[in-house]
């Protein structure tokens, strides 16, 4: 991987999370994040995590973004107020990303270059899931669960 | 030439900021939730980073809580844009400004 072509997929991808937080149009905007998500699949397979990057092409762009775009769709009015821009927010966000780029950049530890490793392969991350980590995977299997109840609980309508 | 750690975080800490700046900075509530899962894949990618960078990356402890982040994440937007819908139902507006009582 070469430090231009990381460069330009970071450029890509930053360029359309702020589409995505700056467009005035909400349906252009979950567009951009599609843009934004795909830049960070690449990312993910850039350093070596093939596994999540194809996660995260599965669950964002392909069930995230098609409910944020359902979720416009059916809550569509045009009151051109909530375009607003709180500009109290802007500052504090740019004051966050001024002390990160600093503590970053003042940090000598932190130019390392990539060790050379064997890849990660899906049987690996497979044994280690069913191991190591099979109460977390329970867990988040009952989370999904009650995360499914409660959405759909949530936007049920109201029997009079 | 290949690129280094520091490289990885500052574009995770612009992505950070990016969805703080959506998050914060916008009162439509679909909006907050984009900032809120633009967050979220920041901390993703500074997850997968510390991991490839790290000393011991035959441990694929950081790609495993990255699953579960991505996981949690799905279940997270499931639930607010629920919540949205059914707010929207209540207020017939999206805009945070107007979500001003509780009861009523």
């Amino acid at each position: 991987m070469s430090v231009a072509a990381f460069i330009s997929i970071a450029i890509l991808t930053l360029a359309g999370a702020l589409a995505a937080a700056c467009l005035r149009k909400l349906i252009h905007a979950a567009l951009c994040l599609v843009v934004a998500f795909l830049g960070l699949a690449t990312f993910y397979f850039f350093l070596g995590a093939e596994f999540v990057g194809l996660v995260q092409v599965f669950v964002y762009v392909g069930a995230v973004a098609v409910l944020i775009v359902f979720t416009i769709l059916l809550t569509r009015r045009e009151d051109e107020d909530a375009a607003g821009f709180n500009w109290g927010g802007v500052i504090v966000a740019v004051a966050v990303f001024a002390g990160l780029a600093w503590t970053i950049m003042k940090t000598p530890s932190l130019s390392v270059v990539a060790p050379v490793i064997e890849p990660l392969t899906v049987k690996r991350i497979g044994e280690v899931l069913m191991t190591n980590y099979v109460w977390p995977l329970q867990c988040v299997g009952l989370l999904l669960t009650a995360a499914l109840i409660g959405a759909l609980v949530l936007v049920m309508e109201e029997k009079r | 030439m290949t690129p280094t750690l520091q490289l990885c975080l500052i574009i995770s800490a612009a992505l950070f900021s990016i969805g703080l700046l959506a998050a914060l900075g916008r009162r439509h509530a679909i909006f907050i939730l984009i900032g809120i899962e633009l967050m979220l894949a920041a901390a993703n990618l500074n997850f997968i980073a510390f991991w490839r960078f790290g000393p011991e990356p035959q441990n694929p402890t950081g790609v495993m809580v990255a699953i579960f982040s991505i996981a949690i994440a799905a279940a997270e937007a499931a639930v607010g844009l629920a919540l949205v819908i059914a707010v929207y139902r209540h207020y017939r507006t999206t805009n945070v400004r107007r979500f001003n009582q509780l009861k009523g």
